[in-house]
């Protein structure tokens, strides 16, 4: 059987590890390459990293940082922000990346996902795709770090990347990024039963319980997490034991 | 010294920093005469079935390979794309003859019906058939990560060496005498990886 994952996630900048609430308000939490070693230790399924340094000078610091992550911890790392071309996957990739994640490039371009995967293969291309509920109730996309409308619904967007050839679908919800209210259920649910491709539920979890909840009752087929793995005493080893103690499939860390 | 083919077909990096952490000696080239002085070989690998064979016969890797690996005995790993490249054709993107190696062919996985999310994206347990140094001190059932849409189908059953199950079973690892291939990758799967690649480097064929 194929293991539920669980995702611990590092928002970088400037080289730190930072985290915000509904993408603003960003503080310091520390080295990324020491918090990756640490999740590496206790048996996270798989890494993420996503970049919001906005000076392009300033970037090479991501590079510096998959490779020195790359060197120490020999799990899978999916690595993303500020994506714009063929050469900079390539770029990633050869310094210790899996897989890229491509939110606002692909909006500006959907046909970028496509000249992606023909290069890198579907399974390097997950389409990043920031969610956030309008007044009227309606889900509406957005990029640029979550502060662009792109006027399109979260199953729309994902069915087109899908298409394009986007293999995996991380999908966060802005309003409840960093709340720890638990993930917008419904929102992840709606586009894990309309693709056939893996959804990474992402945004909000504050329990144990919630990361349970992106699983059965939101359908996604990883979940990912940052907030509570960083600032509370839960662990990627408790949630492993939580998840399967609620019945999930979760990996067995025994190897004899 | 460990020989790891770079044919520009991705994380070559990885493989080798492990294989070094590990205490070997790595080289990571695409020149045959560079390569030759290995002892061992790995075909690391992600991306198009097509796409690897264009670039390996580009640089006439593919003959290199099959002097070294046919001829002279010497022991190879395939890694993902690099086992999947193995087998005589691929049916990615278009039927592509492929190096031949094991008979087989790689097969695209055919789930939707079932409900079941392609690519075969995540950690899954790995059956074990028979002795195989590869698997030496790991505990049958060991979840490796996968990260895959294709599959390759072996035409003789006991080329099959570890299975897993994803819709249906299938080749998780596949071995004829000094040729062997995973599907998953070793050097993403922590632990346990690093015990199969550590396997691979002590091995005495």
């Amino acid at each position: 059987m194929l293991k539920v994952r669980i995702i611990p996630s590092l928002l970088l900048r400037e080289g730190r590890c930072v985290k915000g609430v509904k993408f603003r308000d960003f503080r310091d939490t520390g080295n990324p390459v020491t918090a990756a070693k640490i999740y590496d230790a206790q048996g996270a399924d798989e890494l993420l990293f996503l970049d919001i340094t906005a000076s392009t000078e300033k970037r090479s610091i991501l590079f510096d940082i998959v490779s020195k992550t790359a060197e120490a911890c020999f799990m899978p790392l999916c690595v993303g922000g500020g994506i714009r071309s063929i050469e900079d996957i390539r770029k990633l990739l050869l310094v210790g990346a899996d897989k890229v994640s491509i939110n606002t490039a692909a909006l500006d371009r959907p046909e970028f996902i496509n000249e992606a995967a023909e290069v890198f293969g579907n399974q390097c291309i997950v389409a990043s795709i920031d969610v956030r509920k309008r007044v009227d109730g309606e889900y509406e996309v957005f990029s640029d770090c979550g502060t662009k409308a792109r006027g399109i619904g979260p199953v729309e967007w994902a069915k087109e990347a899908v298409a394009q050839g986007a293999g995996e679908i991380l999908l966060t919800s802005i309003d409840q990024e960093g709340t720890r209210k638990g993930y917008d259920l419904g929102l992840i649910r709606m586009v894990a039963d309309t693709v056939e491709v893996p959804v990474i539920a992402s945004g909000g979890v504050g329990s144990l319980q919630d990361l349970v909840d992106g699983i059965v009752r939101g359908h996604a087929s990883a979940v990912s997490a940052a907030s509570i793995f960083h600032f509370t005493d839960q662990s990627i080893i408790k949630a492993r034991t939580y998840m399967k103690e609620a019945g999930l499939d979760v990996r067995s860390m025994e190897l004899r | 010294m460990i020989g790891i083919v770079d044919y520009g077909m991705g994380n070559l990096r990885s493989v080798a920093k492990a294989f070094e952490l590990l205490g070997a000696e790595v080289i990571v080239s695409g020149k045959p005469e560079e390569l030759r002085a290995a002892e061992k070989l790995v075909l690391p690998g992600v991306g198009a079935f097509g796409d690897g064979m264009a670039n390996l016969r580009r640089i006439e890797l593919d003959k290199f390979l099959e002097g070294e690996v046919l001829g002279k005995k010497k022991p190879l790993l395939g890694i993902c794309l690099g086992m999947q490249l193995l087998a005589r054709e691929g049916f990615e993107r278009g039927r592509n003859t492929g190096l031949g190696f094991i008979g087989g062919k790689v097969a695209k996985f055919e789930l939707e019906a079932q409900g079941l999310k392609v690519p075969h994206v995540g950690w899954n347990e790995v059956r074990f058939i028979g002795e195989n140094p590869l698997f030496k001190g790991l505990k049958d059932g060991t979840c490796f990560y996968f990260v895959h849409s294709y599959h390759m189908v072996c035409d003789d059953k006991k080329d099959v060496s570890a299975v897993c199950d994803y819709g249906h079973e299938f080749a998780a690892a596949v071995r004829r005498g000094n040729i062997f291939g995973t599907q998953f990758h070793p050097e993403k799967s922590q632990e346990a990886g690093l015990r199969v690649l550590e396997n691979y480097m002590d091995m005495q064929l």
